[in-house]
C-alpha cells in the first residue's frame, strides 16, 4: 500500500529520488578517499619494488652509487629516537594525566593546565622544532657552542640523538596524555571506592587498581602516540638532524652489537643521526628515477612498521577488552 | 579538669597524622603535579622562545616592513627584505585548495557514516578512513609530485586544457593536503552529528520528511556550530603542514594566486632554511623565529576558536 502511494505521487517520488541521488554522492566522497588512500599505497609499491630487499633494509645510503643505497641508518636513528623518547614522555604523560584524573580539584589552575595540553595538541609540529633546537640544541648558548661529535654527555646536545628525542618527547606528550585521560575516566568510580574503603591510600588505589584496569586503553593511545612520532620529520629537521649519514648511532648497527659494544650503548644518545622519515625526504628531494624508487622503498618500509605498530594497538585494545568486564 | 581533658582527642585525627605513608603519598602527589607542569613549561618554552627572538628581529626590521612589503628576499646580501605577505598568501592559498578538496569529502564521509551506512559497513569504513590519518606526510608528499603532478595534474590541465603546470605547484600540494585533513573532519563532524538528539530525527520523519530531508535541513543545521569547528581545526592543521607542503609546493616566494605555480608556505620556509648554512644570531635566521611565530598565532587562534564553539555546542545538547 505505502509503496504504491510513494511512486503514484510525482512529487514524492522526486524528493526520494533526491534523497538516494545524495545518498550515493556521500557513499562515493568516502570511498573517493579510501581509493585515492589505495592508489597511493599501490603506487608507492610499485614504484619501490625494485629496491625492497633485504640488501635496502642492511646498507647505508649512498652518493657515489645511489642504485645500491639503503635505509639502514634511517632505521637505527629512528630506533634510538622512538627508545629515549619513550623513556623520557611516557612516565611523564601518564604521570601528568594521573595528576590530572585523579588529584586535581578542579581550580583554575587545573582548568588552565587543561585548556593548555588542549591547546598544544593543536601547536604544529614545527614549532616544537624551533623550541627543541634552541632548549635543547644549544640550550640558549649559556654552554656555548656545541660540543664534537664524539662527546658523550656534553652539554648543548647540539644536533644529537638526545635534542631529537627530548623535542619528540615534547610533541607526543599532549597526545600521551589525552588518551590516557580518556582511559582514566573510562574506569568506574566503585572500582576506586571499594579499593580505597578496603583501607588502601590514594596511591596504592592508582598503582594497584587504576592503572591496570586503564592499562589498554593507555598503551593503545601511546602506541598510536608513537606511531606519529615514527612518521615525523619537520621537527628532525629544525634540531638539525642530518639527512645523509652513513653511520649508526653509536656504531651499534646489530643485536649482537649491544652485548659486544657496550661502551656504544652509552655513546648512542650523543651521536648524530638520521631518521626514516629524513632519508626519505633527502632521496624525494633529489632528481632521478632512481632516488624517486629509493624514496618509494623507505616509504614502504616505514608504513609497514607503522602497520605492524597499529595491529598491535588492535590487538591489545580487544585481547584486553575481552578481559576485564565491568 | 581530669574529666575534662579526657574529651580531647589524645590521638589526632586519623587522616592527618604524620607517617611515612602519607609523606610518601605526598611526595607522589608532588611529582605528579611536576608531571602535569611539563605541559605547562612547553607552552611558556614555546612562546618566550619565539617571542624573544621575534622581538631581537623587529629591532632590526621595521613590522611596517614586514606587514607591509610584499618581496620576501632574506636571502639578498645587498638588499634582504621581509615582507611576509608571500608565505602567507602562500600558506593560504595551500590551506583553501585544502579546505575545496577536504571540507566537503570529510562532511558528507561523516554525513554517510552517521545517517546513512549501516553498523556493518559504519565499522569497516571508519576505521579506514582513520588509516589515512597515520599515514605520515611525507608521504603525501612524495605522492603529490611524483603521481600527482605528472599523472593528474599534468594530462588534465598541460595537455588537456594549455595550462602551464610546474614540476611544484599549489594544487597538488592542496589536494594531498585536503585528503589528509578528512579523517579529522569525518572523525569530528561524526561526533557532533551522532550527538544531535535522536528525538530531532524522529520528529522530522514522523511530519513526513524524507531520509535527505531530515539529514540536511534538521541534522546538519542542529550539529552546524560543532561541523564548523571541526572545520577550522582541520584548516588549522592544513596550515601546520609541513613536509608535504614543503615537498610538493616547492620553494618560490612569489606572491601569486595562480595554483599551477610553486609558492613557498610559512612552515616550508622554516624548513629550508634550517637546512641551509645560515649563521645562528644572523637576521635571516631570526626571520624563521618571527615566521614560526606567526604560524603559532594563526593556528593558536583557530584552535582556540574551535574549542570555544564545540564547549558551547556540548553544552547545548546536554
Amino acid at each position: 500500500m505505502i509503496e504504491s502511494v510513494i511512486t503514484t505521487d510525482p512529487q514524492l517520488a522526486k524528493r526520494h529520488f533526491w534523497g538516494r541521488a545524495f545518498e550515493w554522492v556521500c557513499i562515493i566522497a568516502t570511498w573517493t578517499c579510501l581509493a585515492f588512500l589505495a592508489v597511493m599505497l599501490i603506487g608507492v609499491t610499485i614504484n619501490g619494488w625494485p629496491h625492497l630487499n633485504w640488501h635496502f633494509l642492511t646498507s647505508f645510503d649512498s652518493v657515489i652509487n645511489p642504485a645500491n643505497a639503503g635505509i639502514k641508518a634511517g632505521i637505527w636513528g629512528t630506533f634510538w629516537l622512538i627508545l629515549l623518547m619513550s623513556v623520557f614522555s611516557i612516565p611523564v604523560g601518564i604521570g601528568a594525566a594521573v595528576y590530572l584524573e585523579e588529584y586535581a580539584r578542579p581550580t583554575k589552575l587545573t582548568r588552565l593546565i587543561q585548556l593548555n595540553i588542549l591547546n598544544l595538541a593543536g601547536v604544529p609540529s614545527i614549532v616544537y622544532g624551533i623550541l627543541g633546537v634552541t632548549v635543547f640544541g644549544h640550550m640558549f648558548g649559556i654552554f656555548g657552542p656545541a660540543a664534537p661529535r664524539e662527546a658523550v654527555w656534553a652539554l648543548p646536545f647540539g644536533n644529537k640523538v638526545m635534542t631529537g628525542a627530548l623535542t619528540l618527547s615534547l610533541l607526543i606528550l599532549p597526545v600521551v596524555i589525552i588518551s590516557t585521560q580518556e582511559a582514566l575516566r573510562s574506569i568506574p568510580a566503585s572500582l576506586r571506592h571499594s579499593s580505597l574503603a578496603l583501607g588502601a591510600t590514594q596511591w596504592q588505589t592508582i598503582r594497584y587498581q587504576v592503572l591496570p584496569a586503564a592499562m589498554p586503553g593507555i598503551l593503545t593511545g601511546i602506541i598510536l602516540a608513537v606511531s606519529r612520532a615514527i612518521g615525523e620529520s619537520a621537527p628532525l629537521i629544525m634540531v638539525g638532524a642530518l639527512t645523509y649519514v652513513a653511520s649508526t648511532p653509536g656504531k651499534i648497527s646489530s643485536v649482537t652489537d649491544f652485548f659486544t659494544n657496550p661502551s656504544g650503548i652509552q655513546a648512542a644518545p650523543f651521536d648524530v643521526f638520521t631518521a626514516m622519515p629524513l632519508v626519505i625526504y633527502n632521496w624525494a628531494s633529489q632528481a632521478g628515477d632512481v632516488y624517486q624508487s629509493l624514496a618509494a622503498a623507505g616509504i614502504v618500509v616505514l608504513l609497514v612498521i607503522l602497520l605492524l605498530m597499529n595491529t598491535a594497538a588492535v590487538i591489545v585494545r580487544q585481547r584486553f577488552q575481552n578481559w576485564i568486564r565491568w | 579538669m581530669s574529666s575534662n581533658n579526657s574529651l580531647i582527642p589524645t590521638q589526632p585525627s586519623l587522616y592527618k597524622r604524620w607517617s611515612l605513608t602519607t609523606l610518601k603519598e605526598q611526595c607522589i602527589r608532588v611529582v605528579l603535579f611536576g608531571c602535569a607542569l611539563v605541559s605547562v613549561a612547553t607552552t611558556v618554552g614555546i612562546i618566550g622562545v619565539l617571542l624573544i627572538e621575534t622581538g631581537l628581529f623587529f629591532s632590526q626590521v621595521s613590522p611596517l616592513a614586514f606587514f607591509g612589503d610584499t618581496v620576501w628576499q632574506p636571502q639578498s646580501s645587498d638588499e634582504p627584505r621581509f615582507g611576509i605577505w608571500p608565505l602567507a598568501v602562500g600558506t593560504f592559498l595551500v590551506a583553501g585548495v585544502a579546505g575545496v578538496i577536504g571540507l566537503p569529502l570529510g562532511l558528507l564521509s561523516a554525513l554517510y557514516l552517521s545517517e546513512y551506512a549501516s553498523d556493518r559497513n559504519r565499522s569497516i569504513l571508519k576505521p579506514a578512513l582513520e588509516i589515512l590519518a597515520g599515514i605520515p606526510s611525507i608521504v603525501f608528499g612524495y605522492f603529490a609530485l611524483v603521481f600527482v603532478t605528472p599523472y593528474v595534474l599534468r594530462p588534465i590541465f598541460m595537455d588537456g586544457l594549455g595550462i602551464d603546470v610546474g614540476q611544484f605547484n599549489v594544487l597538488s600540494a592542496g589536494i594531498v593536503v585536503g585528503i589528509m585533513i578528512v579523517p579529522t573532519i569525518s572523525s569530528l563532524s561524526e561526533d557532533v552529528l551522532r550527538s544531535v538528539p535522536r528525538g530531532l530525527r524522529e520528529a522530522g520523519l514522523a511530519l513526513g520528511s524524507t531520509k535527505f530531508d531530515v539529514s540536511v535541513r534538521i541534522v546538519l543545521p542542529a550539529a552546524l556550530s560543532g561541523i564548523l569547528a571541526a572545520f577550522l581545526l582541520a584548516l588549522s592543521r592544513a596550515i601546520g603542514e609541513t613536509m608535504a607542503v614543503t615537498i610538493a609546493a616547492g620553494s618560490q616566494p612569489d606572491l601569486t594566486l595562480n595554483v599551477f605555480r610553486a609558492v613557498e608556505t610559512m612552515t616550508a620556509y622554516i624548513v629550508l632554511i634550517s637546512l641551509g648554512e645560515a649563521a645562528e644570531g644572523s637576521l635571516e635566521k631570526r626571520s624563521l623565529y618571527v615566521v614560526a611565530f606567526s604560524l603559532f598565532l594563526i593556528t593558536l587562534a583557530m584552535n582556540v576558536v574551535a574549542r570555544f564553539i564545540l564547549r558551547r555546542y556540548r553544552n547545548e545538547y546536554q
